[in-house]
């Protein structure tokens, strides 16, 4: 699924399969024009040109994804619109609404409200990027202590309204995602392999 | 001039004009597939099965945008300009016989509109005429690109007109007839009567002029996308647009109809055979139109006048002179 392409070394050099190309100096004198002229007439370089696109038309090598259809694979680290994630063991929220991605948001686009719950665990209310003016950074994800903040693999992110895609709710995963083990998990501090066993935080109880 | 001839040749018009504007609107369609797959892509595939109606597609589209007459241009002349493209395209087709003549439900049917003993000079006439379409339209259109497109399209058209009619000259002092039901008969013996073989310069240098005179890649200036927008059609919308569209792909197809009668034995003597030999020697021909797009770049104007003063008509030239020694000892 995953698509490597090798590094290609593109400096010219001995080992690399890049050289110069030979040009050779221009003709000054008419006979020199003439001949270069009659040499470039009869080399038939027009029909090596020919050659080439009807060997591809021949071989049907075709290269076109057709993009709604199909789409290429993006690497796991693909900085795409957010996710906010659940834990695992008791499908709660994972934000413990510290603010920092609040704070080190650079392009000052992320807001967030919280409250003191009935299990005084701090919760969440309102959770909002502004992808208007996120640059996709991926400091939020990178500050996060909980790997709360994520960023998913959704680039579609065409609609009518830029506010489509803040909302909360459209971030957090589903808990019927959770529970069919829908949920992708990104090694890192604190996360945990989806196919442990895990049993529930003392929260749960 | 009997009734019965009258009503065969409206039919006969209505048949060409209607099976040639289908097969300009196809050849669309393959010029785009044949381009994709040469250059690894798919082409047009979302619009009916294999891209197959995007024809119809691009034609609704034509039909129903609007059609924009800008504020300066020459009103009349920006008018009908288009109309001299496509009319002067069809108008060519008369003398050209695309099939053998058949027997059908008992009656005789030529299937050429008029079999005039000019017919190829008559042809070849039209085809210069269509130059009015760029030129005209070119230059009404108050555009600075469109002018440059006008003056090149009338240097390029009045150049390469020399090169055809010259290497023309040659196979008909051969035939000794301009009638191209005459030329094609002259070569109805078989493969080996073929005049491309007695004739192998006429053949490249007509063929070369064919590319300049459809405006095609190697010659394509007329209207270069990177650097004067469309050319001549760069004002022009709709319908109009696709006007110049429809003649500029007819006359792909009768250029390719002229070169496979009178180099390529056209319809050879007639049987069902060789009238499928025809059209596929039309297919390679307009196919070859669309590969060169694919492979060739275009030649700078300068490179094209060039090439058409300093080496074609020179050896349109010499190759008449040996053609009349040949001849004459």
């Amino acid at each position: 699924m995953q698509h490597n392409e090798p590094l290609n070394d593109r400096n010219v050099s001995e080992q690399s399969p890049y050289f110069y190309v030979d040009i050779e100096a221009y003709p000054t004198t008419g006979w020199d024009k003439f001949k270069q002229v009659i040499k470039r007439s009869f080399k038939g370089e027009l029909f090596v040109g020919l050659w080439v696109v009807m060997r591809e038309m021949i071989k049907f090598d075709i290269h076109t994804v057709q993009y709604p259809k199909e789409k290429l694979p993006i690497g796991p680290r693909y900085r795409a619109v957010h996710k906010l994630l659940r834990l695992w063991e008791s499908g709660y929220e994972r934000c413990i609404g510290c603010g920092l991605c609040e704070k080190i948001c650079i392009s000052d686009c992320i807001r967030m409200d919280t409250k003191i719950d009935e299990n005084s665990r701090k919760e969440v209310t309102e959770y909002s990027i502004n992808l208007g003016r996120c640059i996709f950074c991926g400091y939020c994800a990178e500050v996060c202590p909980e790997l709360a903040i994520v960023h998913g693999q959704r680039y579609e992110n065409g609609s009518e309204q830029r506010a489509h895609f803040v909302i909360k709710d459209d971030m957090l995963t589903p808990l019927d995602w959770l529970t069919s083990g829908q949920q992708a998990e990104f090694p890192g501090f604190g996360a945990i392999t989806p196919n442990e066993s895990v049993t529930k935080t003392p929260l749960a109880y | 001039m009997d009734m019965a001839f009258i009503i065969e040749t409206i039919i006969k018009i209505v048949v060409i004009l209607l099976v040639f504007s289908a097969l300009a609107g196809l050849g669309t369609y393959f010029e785009r597939k044949v381009l994709a797959f040469m250059q690894r892509r798919l082409g047009p595939m979302h619009v009916g099965p294999f891209g197959l109606l995007q024809v119809a597609a691009d034609g609704i589209k034509l039909f129903t945008k609007e059609d924009i007459i800008p504020q300066n241009v020459v009103k009349p002349i920006f008018k009908i300009a288009p109309v001299i493209t496509a009319a002067t395209a069809f108008m060519a087709a008369a003398a050209i016989p695309f099939w053998p003549e058949f027997s059908a439900f008992g009656y005789k049917v030529h299937p050429i509109v008029a079999d005039i003993n000019v017919g190829i000079l008559y042809v070849l006439g039209i085809m210069a005429v269509g130059l009015y379409g760029p030129l005209l339209g070119g230059m009404a259109s108050a555009n600075k690109f469109s002018l440059i497109s006008a003056a090149r399209s009338a240097a390029v058209f009045i150049s390469y007109e020399v090169i055809s009619g010259l290497a023309l000259l040659a196979p008909l002092m051969m035939v000794g007839s301009l009638s191209l039901i005459d030329i094609n008969n002259y070569q109805a013996g078989g493969i080996g009567n073929w005049i491309v073989w007695s004739q192998p310069v006429a053949f490249i240098l007509f063929w070369i002029a064919a590319f300049a005179e459809t405006g095609r890649t190697p010659f394509h200036l007329i209207a270069n996308d990177h650097e004067i927008i469309d050319g001549f059609g760069t004002e022009y919308s709709g319908m109009r647009w696709g006007l110049f569209f429809i003649g500029e792909y007819a006359n792909m197809f009768f250029i390719s109809f002229v070169i496979a009668i009178i180099f390529l034995g056209g319809f050879g003597d007639g049987s069902i055979a060789g009238a499928f030999q025809l059209l596929l020697k039309v297919s390679f021909f307009f196919f070859f139109f669309l590969w060169t797009r694919a492979a060739w770049p275009d030649v700078r104007p300068d490179q094209l006048m060039w090439l058409c003063w300093k080496v074609l008509m020179p050896l349109a030239v010499v190759n008449i002179v040996i053609t009349g020694l040949v001849m004459m000892f």
